[in-house]
């Protein structure tokens, strides 16, 4: 009993001066300056996102606080158009109140209509980052658009590698029947082209931010599935899961307690590449109207916008979206490496 | 060879059957009810009850799955629920416009992006390698979109060198007037991540013993590179075409929604905004099986290219 105890302490001892193989990780992705850097970048965005989610930022960004394509304020504002002026009519005006059917009633509206205020708005003419054909600020549309977009990219990437890591962890721990049966669901879904997939799914999914997330994560679950397949098939005949068996360890218990972490970087790095792919799917997907809903913004909608605006000059839009997603995109791209490279140090520089 | 062939046409049959029955059940379940799409908005009950009594949706499930698989084996899609054209022949005349982008995209951005990541491979860990690096990341993190939308502002609108949009009955008017800018886009839009890709490839080949060796020999750089390492890293680059190739057919599906191309992919988009479940059904269905014979053929080609591929 003694032993026992005396070996779990050991092993105890162990973890707190090594700090195990996630603190490992985060020891070597602390020492990639370009990995800190653009985590950094991600970390600012996802904060972002919370404040748009909560309310707290760019929670009236369909209000019209600008003239119509208001330019940005670096700009100025927008010369003002030569409308031309309609010299008034001289002469006496012509006296039409006995032939005028209305002419009786016009001093009672005049009576009526002073119940009512007419409120004066003043409209901004120029905007920080620039307004859309509404007048509605840019700003808060692509701070709007940014939480729709990641939040629906993060969403299906989870969703995804959830559906994968499961499917995979049954078809590459137990093999025979249920493998093959797992094996000919992927290849059905990977027969037909992703884009036809997609399609096939939005015909008949409604729109809005949960079916985007829903068909992004069912056509998309299928390279996760195959690395973790893989892992597991691989760590199924290890000795640890044998001496696991040999003690009574369920099979669940296996699969979940002590392969499953073992393979958890490789759901990591996938669930991370997935968040790019998807997103850059969702601004595609609700560029063509099939994404989110008529009332919600994302970066896919305000492309579709821009598009009409730029003909007419007004660039803005385009350039506030196009570099918010390429920042943001390119940082999570590099935070996955450097993560994989953290994780996976053997794998480190092969690209 | 023959029974090899044999035996991949076989194990395709199952993977068939499963994209078949994933399509059926999918729109059977989940879609909307066809009759009241093609019913519209003013159908009465009686109007919706005979539209379901036409297409059969009354009868068994089996039975609708067996006419299903009719249609499918007998190619009779009957007619497209929005225009009421015939299936196959939506097929056989959009099929030509979208060939006729596609192919040309296909074989200039493979014929293009094997030199420049051959000569970027080379000169590995040197600062040009490092600003096309860091180049293609930005590059492949600006949504296509952004690219088609600013060619054709520029090129076609501002500059005028194409036309903004169009297309006509003639295919070569289409290709030496309408194709290039939607090509160009294309091409230059996946450059980018193909470099990525083949860099890699060759950067694998070249670590390779034989490489050393055939330096040692006294080789010149450009034999071995030619000759030795761009031979093995056809390979993968053959594998990742053959990954590419089902997308000629419908791949290009947002080109040809900007430039107004009557092709294949737009008329699927079209499809999907009109709730046209049948086109939807057929194109799955035979991209599915097209997109396996190419794998096929793609895998036969690997014995022409490397004569240690044993087929098995």
């Amino acid at each position: 009993m003694s032993a026992v105890s005396n070996s779990s302490g050991l092993v105890r001892a162990a973890e707190s001066s090594s700090g195990g193989v996630w603190a490992a990780a985060w020891r070597r992705l602390k020492t990639d300056r370009v990995g800190v850097a653009s985590m950094g970048i991600v970390g600012v965005f996802l904060v972002i996102v919370l404040l748009a989610a909560t309310n707290l930022v760019a929670s009236s960004w369909q209000q019209e606080v600008g003239v119509p394509n208001a330019p940005p304020t670096l700009l100025g504002p927008q010369p003002q158009e030569d409308t031309g002026t309609i010299a008034a009519p001289k002469g006496p005006n012509v006296d039409l109140s006995d032939i005028d059917p209305l002419a009786p009633r016009y001093a009672e509206w005049a009576e009526r209509a002073k119940a009512f205020k007419t409120e004066e708005v003043t409209k901004a003419e120029t905007l920080p980052l620039g307004g859309d054909r509404l007048g509605r600020d840019v700003l808060a549309k692509v701070i709007k658009g940014a939480e729709v977009s990641i939040v629906v990219g993060l969403a299906a990437a989870v969703v995804a590698t959830l559906i994968g890591t499961l499917l995979g962890a049954l078809s590459g721990f137990f093999g025979g029947k249920v493998g093959d049966l797992l094996e000919w669901v992927y290849n059905v879904f990977t027969a037909i082209p992703s884009i036809l997939l997609i399609f096939a799914f939005a015909a008949i999914f409604p729109r809005g931010i949960g079916a985007v997330v829903a068909i992004l994560a069912l056509t998309g679950w299928t390279g996760i599935y195959r690395l973790i397949r893989a892992e597991f098939m691989k760590h199924r005949v290890r000795e640890y899961v044998r001496s696991a068996e040999a003690i009574g360890a369920s099979q669940a218990s296996r699969m979940f307690k002590h392969i499953l972490p073992n393979v958890s970087h490789v759901a990591l790095v996938q669930l991370s590449l997935h968040v790019v792919s998807f997103i850059k799917s969702e601004v595609i997907l609700s560029y063509l109207g099939l994404g989110v809903g008529v009332d919600q913004v994302s970066w896919g909608t305000m492309l579709a916008e821009a598009q009409n605006e730029l003909i007419l000059g007004y660039w803005w839009q385009l350039a506030a979206v196009t570099a918010c997603m390429a920042v943001f995109v390119t940082a999570f791209a590099l935070f996955t490496d450097a993560l994989r490279d953290a994780l996976d140090p053997k794998l480190r520089g092969l690209e | 060879m023959a029974a090899y062939l044999i035996r991949r046409l076989w194990q395709m049959i199952p993977t068939l059957l499963g994209v078949v029955l994933l399509v059926f059940f999918l729109f059977k379940y989940f879609g909307s009810d066809p009759a009241i799409i093609l019913g519209g908005l003013n159908a009465s009950p009686e109007q919706i009850e005979s539209i379901r009594e036409q297409l059969g949706l009354n009868k068994p499930v089996w039975e609708q799955l067996w006419i299903f698989i009719q249609q499918i084996v007998t190619f009779d899609w009957g007619k497209s629920w929005a225009t009421n054209e015939s299936v196959a022949n939506l097929f056989a005349t959009r099929l030509p416009a979208t060939l006729t982008v596609t192919v040309p995209i296909l074989i200039l951005e493979v014929a293009l992006a094997i030199p420049f990541a051959l000569a970027v491979a080379t000169v590995r860990g040197s600062l040009t390698d490092r600003t096309v690096m860091v180049c293609t990341t930005v590059a492949v993190s600006i949504s296509l979109l952004v690219y088609v939308i600013l060619a054709q502002y520029l090129f076609a609108f501002r500059l005028g060198w194409f036309p903004v949009q169009g297309w006509t009955s003639s295919h070569w008017t289409n290709l030496t007037t309408y194709a290039p800018l939607p090509i160009l886009v294309a091409v230059a839009v996946s450059m980018a991540p193909q470099i990525r890709l083949y860099r890699s490839f060759f950067l694998d080949e070249i670590g390779h013993d034989y490489v050393r060796t055939a330096r040692a020999k006294g080789m010149t750089e450009g034999t071995v590179l030619l000759k030795h390492v761009l031979r093995n890293a056809m390979i993968p680059i053959l594998t990742n075409v053959s990954v590419l190739l089902p997308g000629v057919l419908v791949g290009s599906f947002l080109i040809e929604v900007f430039f107004s191309i009557p092709g294949l992919g737009r008329e699927l988009l079209l499809a999907v905004n009109r709730g046209d479940y049948p086109v939807i059904q057929a194109f799955a269905i035979y991209l599915a099986a097209l997109t396996m014979t190419v794998n096929l053929l793609v895998d036969v080609l690997y014995k022409f290219v490397d004569p240690r591929v044993v087929l098995k």
